[in-house]
């Protein structure tokens, strides 16, 4: 449900990214994910009387990262606030994060909707990023008719990343959630675990007579999948159409979705008006970054997906689609490069080919990513080398590549070696091979003979099985016409 | 007179004392006290610490102030000590970590006879805001010790220790050492490392030392400051030697006196011993500048904005979820909440959190808060305007001597007004003393209030201990009264 | 402006601070003389001057990422009003 009859869907995302430091945003603390309880919540993080927080270098460089990542404005001063309520897994009472004046400012993400024919790029405008703790968490398991709370996750570092509302549909919101999470672990900042909430979005969803000023906004809170967000944000906009056509009107909330159900539900927590009190957090000085900075950390960004799709296209001659497979995430970009790399530039395209095909293929049936794949770039050139000499098919490339996965050798010229793979060119060895063939299907000759040119391609299979694979089928498709007197 | 730490190092250097006899005589004279000075003794850790100062100087590793006793103020964490900040909420609260503060002095081997009362989570003038009871002035016991640091200034007046940490925030080291009739010093905004020091107001909040001398004083700073990568705020600079000055001559120096700060908003006596002051600092080689800070007068409504705002959010951790109070009953969460803080907060701390939370709040945050930093701004530019034109700035700590107990609980506003010459100079963040300069009414002492140019630590201490080289009012104790 | 005593609940209660209905009053006396005290700043002129947030204008320093604190969970939740299983126990917490 794209695009409701008669209603325009407006959409602005907030993502909550966790940033893959190894300590705390303001304290030593380790942020590794799923330790026991309380066991990686130091002094700071449970905001025990007189302690204080410093600012993580690594949490600024890799909001840094972001913001060059997008083409925004890094703010050469930024502020640190206190965001003040209540709730048990905030231990201080109040978050510590940037609001009048965020680290980033502007940018724009481009996002590709839909495929086929249908298929469309739009450029989303992002409002800024900013940097933030994340909180504890509450668990609701029942201890005595209360609840627990785990501060492990206080303190976290987050960037916080605001869209414009500038979504019309579901679908654009689920491309540009899945564009920015690419993105973020593209460039290194987050560890992409939606599970254990490394990304999280917020939806602010909103509908409108087309024309009319934009809609009252309801935020759909701490969706945690793409499906899900799809889902929520669909959900919502029908119940909204339904309410205003109802005749009632939208009130500003704050919702839960619940999967189960399909519905979105008001989140009690925040029924009551928040007035969360800013003020620049006294035990923080602005955050300043020279120009130094920024130039440090462009000097170690890797080259964006944008720029290496353009250089894919340039170079190799791959289509737009081809290289836009290649650099969905920057392990399958490095692994395609490294190929190349070692099998030569006029490899390229059957390395993408490769890549996208075989080796995709197998990561993803065994759930494993482009990092752990068993076999390696330079063997995965080394399969290609000896394709493109002929010494082995298509076919047996694929019986090459099978066993190295599988460990049978350290590389592809010693698999064709130990497993006498190489193909056979040699005409007087095959030539005896067709011979049984043509005597053992008589049928298929004759068929052939009638002009059924189908009985021709199962004799050329029947050789080539019989050679196991080996025979050249250029070669066995001339000597068997031959042959044939065909 | 009661020992000074300087004579008291004397004879621990020269071994006619043990940092364990000190501690012993010390922790006696804390438990015979009537005065209500310390919140928690703790013989056997005091004890403990004695034996390792002694330790420590037997294997040759004793430095300047190695054994000598103090009292801390029970607003620094010190592991294992019980940390009240003065207040019902912490009761029960055992630290289970060392402030800097605390490490520093472990370092420098002081040995703590006690946590000294004081005003809860510093907030008030007169230490009758103490969950743990009012302290009583050792001149005068029907009289207020003065505040937040009422315990520490009259543990160091009525002799019971040579010395003792305070904190100031908006005159809270001063004011109860002018009111005690001792010195203390208030350092620069980033000197005293904040670490583990229980915020009242974070931007405003500084720890120093407070002792009989500016000499004492210059020692105990000494092992008090320095840089500390756990506070954003502390100051990475040069460690410094704040004795080096103390004996400097004081010809030529400018003193500055505000224009308006003897007039009618002080009262004689005060004006009298704060003349009286000046006059020595004249025969000692200074010259006296009229100057003027015009915005001063605008201080002290701006730091009752700023302070609440910033305690009112340094006080929501106090929940009942992780330490502290927490309701015997309660009907859900948000209940256990306003019942845990209603009931384990004070009347001050209270009204401080409701001033703060409404100054913040939707719609008066421009009227309020951003004021009051706009104010805070001007108050720091008039200081910067004056140091043109002088080197320190004196006058008076407050308007009147120590008042009577009780005589101005029923209104605060009354109590925030005697704050009016020390607020400002936390807003700047100039560091700043106060040294006894004569008694005014009831035989009550009085202090002369230096301010100086930031990181003017050590002229300020020298300008005090050459006063203290021609006076003895620092020199005099109160009668028995420990 | 002087407050109302439904001003004063309503702060009480973004304070997290439960208040007697027979304490309003005073309390709200109390406040309305502070509040006095600093409108005080009313007359003074502050156009276009920037606010001051901290008592020294330097930036903030930044710590190298690294983990410096170990698990000290028992010494830090020895304080705790209620904990179970290395949690802190609380009335139960509605989303």
């Amino acid at each position: 449900m794209s695009r409701p009859n008669g209603w325009e869907v407006v959409i602005g995302l907030e993502t909550h990214v966790q940033l893959s430091t190894r300590s705390k945003i303001f304290s030593g603390a380790s942020t590794v994910f799923g330790a026991e309880p309380n066991r990686q919540a130091c002094a700071v993080d449970m905001a025990l009387p007189g302690v204080l927080p410093v600012m993580n270098a690594a949490a600024v460089d890799k909001a840094i990262t972001f913001g060059l990542a997008i083409g925004a404005h890094i703010a050469p001063r930024s502020i640190f606030a206190r965001k003040n309520y209540f709730y048990p897994d905030l231990p201080k009472g109040y978050q510590i994060s940037q609001f009048e004046i965020p680290v980033v400012q502007g940018g724009t993400i481009t996002i590709q909707v839909g495929e086929g024919e249908k298929a469309y790029a739009k450029n989303v405008e992002l409002t800024r990023a900013h940097l933030e703790e994340d909180a504890g968490k509450s668990l609701h398991e029942d201890f005595h008719g209360m609840s627990g709370i785990d501060l492990n996750r206080a303190g976290t570092p987050l960037l916080e990343i605001v869209t414009e509302p500038v979504m019309t549909s579901s679908a654009e919101a689920v491309a540009y959630a899945r564009a920015l999470h690419a993105l973020v672990m593209w460039i290194g900042i987050c560890d992409g675990n939606m599970q254990e909430g490394s990304f999280r979005c917020d939806a602010n969803v909103s509908v409108r007579r087309p024309g009319e000023p934009l809609g009252t906004r309801r935020e759909i809170k701490n969706l945690n999948s793409f499906r899900f967000l799809q889902q929520a944000i669909d959900c919502e906009i029908r119940w909204q159409i339904e309410q205003v056509e109802d005749g009632h009107s939208i009130q500003q909330a704050t919702v839960l979705f619940d999967p189960d159900s399909g519905e979105t539900r008001m989140m009690r927590s925040k029924e009551e008006a928040h007035d969360y009190r800013y003020f620049p957090d006294p035990d923080l000085p602005p955050l300043v970054i020279e120009p130094a900075r920024i130039e440090q950390v462009r000097a170690t960004m890797p080259e964006l997906p944008a720029a290496m799709q353009a250089r894919f296209g340039a170079d190799f001659g791959l289509s737009a689609y081809d290289a836009a497979q290649l650099t969905a995430s920057l392990g399958t970009a490095r692994y395609f490069e490294s190929v190349v790399a070692a099998a030569g530039a006029a490899q390229a395209k059957a390395a993408a080919n490769w890549v996208m095909g075989e080796v995709a293929a197998r990561l993803n049936r065994e759930e494993k990513s482009i990092a752990d794949s068993p076999v390696s770039p330079q063997q995965l050139a080394g399969v290609l080398a000896r394709v493109a000499d002929s010494t082995i098919s298509n076919n047996i490339a694929r019986k090459v590549f099978e066993a190295l996965w599988n460990g049978e050798g350290e590389s592809a010229d010693a698999v064709i070696e130990a497993q006498g793979l190489k193909q056979v060119t040699d005409a007087s060895a095959i030539e005896p091979i067709i011979d049984e063939v043509l005597a053992a299907n008589p049928q298929s000759v004759a068929e052939f003979k009638a002009g059924k040119e189908k009985a021709f391609n199962a004799l050329v299979g029947q050789v080539m099985k019989a050679s196991r694979g080996k025979a050249s089928p250029a070669q066995v498709n001339e000597l068997l016409r031959k042959k044939l007197g065909g | 007179m009661s020992a000074t730490v300087a004579s008291l190092a004397a004879d621990l250097a020269a071994g006619k004392a043990s940092a364990l006899e000190l501690a012993t005589d010390a922790l006696a004279r804390a438990q015979a006290s009537t005065l209500n000075a310390f919140i928690t003794l703790d013989a056997e850790r005091t004890l403990a610490e004695a034996r390792a100062a002694d330790a420590s100087r037997a294997a040759g590793k004793a430095g300047p102030i190695t054994g000598i006793p103090f009292a801390q103020k029970d607003i620094f964490c010190a592991e294992g000590w019980r940390t009240t900040a003065g207040s019902k909420m912490l009761g029960d609260f055992i630290a289970p970590y060392d402030a800097t503060v605390v490490a520093r002095g472990k370092t420098a081997g002081l040995v703590t006879i006690g946590r000294a009362n004081m005003d809860e989570f510093a907030m008030g003038s007169s230490n009758e805001n103490s969950a743990f009871g009012a302290v009583k002035n050792p001149w005068d016991t029907t009289r207020v010790p003065g505040g937040s640091s009422g315990g520490s200034a009259a543990a160091v007046a009525a002799g019971i220790v040579p010395a003792a940490t305070g904190t100031d925030t908006g005159g809270s080291i001063r004011q109860p050492a002018s009111f005690c009739g001792i010195t203390g010093i208030k350092p620069t905004y980033g000197v005293v490392s904040r670490y583990g020091m229980i915020a009242y107001a974070s931007s405003l909040d500084q720890g120093g030392p407070m002792a009989r001398t500016a000499q004492d004083c210059a020692l105990l700073l000494n092992a008090m400051a320095g840089f500390d990568e756990r506070d954003a705020t502390s100051l990475q600079r040069e460690p410094e030697d704040y004795t080096r000055d103390l004996e400097k001559p004081l010809d030529g120096l400018r003193v500055g006196v505000p224009r308006g700060w003897l007039g009618d908003g002080v009262s004689a006596d005060v004006r009298a011993a704060v003349e009286s002051g000046l006059a020595q600092l004249e025969k000692l080689g200074a010259k006296r500048v009229e100057i003027d800070l015009p915005y001063s007068q605008y201080a002290i409504a701006a730091y009752y904005v700023i302070a609440p705002a910033e305690a009112s959010s340094n006080l929501s951790r106090y929940d009942g979820v992780r330490y502290g109070h927490r309701a015997a009953e309660y009907k859900d969460l948000a209940d256990m909440y306003a019942k845990s803080r209603a009931e384990g907060f004070g009347p001050e701390v209270r009204r401080r959190i409701l001033v703060g939370t409404y100054v913040l709040s939707a719609g008066y945050y421009d009227a309020y808060y951003l004021k009051a930093q706009q104010v805070r701004r001007k108050v720091a530019e008039d200081f910067a305007a004056a140091f043109k034109v002088c080197d320190v700035i004196a006058g008076p700590v407050a308007p009147t001597v120590a008042y009577k107990l009780g005589e101005k609980t029923a209104d605060p506003v009354q109590m925030y007004l005697g704050d009016v010459y020390t607020t400002l100079v936390n807003l700047a963040g100039l560091p700043a003393l106060s040294a006894p300069c004569g008694f005014g009414e009831g035989g009550m002492p009085v202090g002369l209030h230096l301010v100086g140019n930031y990181f003017a630590e050590a002229r300020l201490l020298n300008v005090a201990h050459r006063l203290q080289q021609v006076t003895d009012h620092h020199l005099k104790a109160p009668g028995g009264a420990a | 402006m002087p407050l109302s005593p439904d001003d004063v609940r309503k702060v009480a209660r973004l304070a997290r601070l439960a208040i007697a209905e027979n304490e309003i009053a005073p309390t709200l006396d109390t406040l309305n003389r502070t509040l006095g005290l600093i409108d005080q700043m009313g007359g003074m002129d502050t156009a276009g001057v920037e606010p001051m947030a901290h008592a020294q204008d330097v930036s903030l320093r930044l710590r190298p990422d690294a983990v410096t604190e170990p698990d000290r969970r028992d010494a830090l939740m020895a304080n705790a009003p209620a904990a179970e299983r290395g949690l802190f126990l609380v009335p139960k917490v509605i989303e």
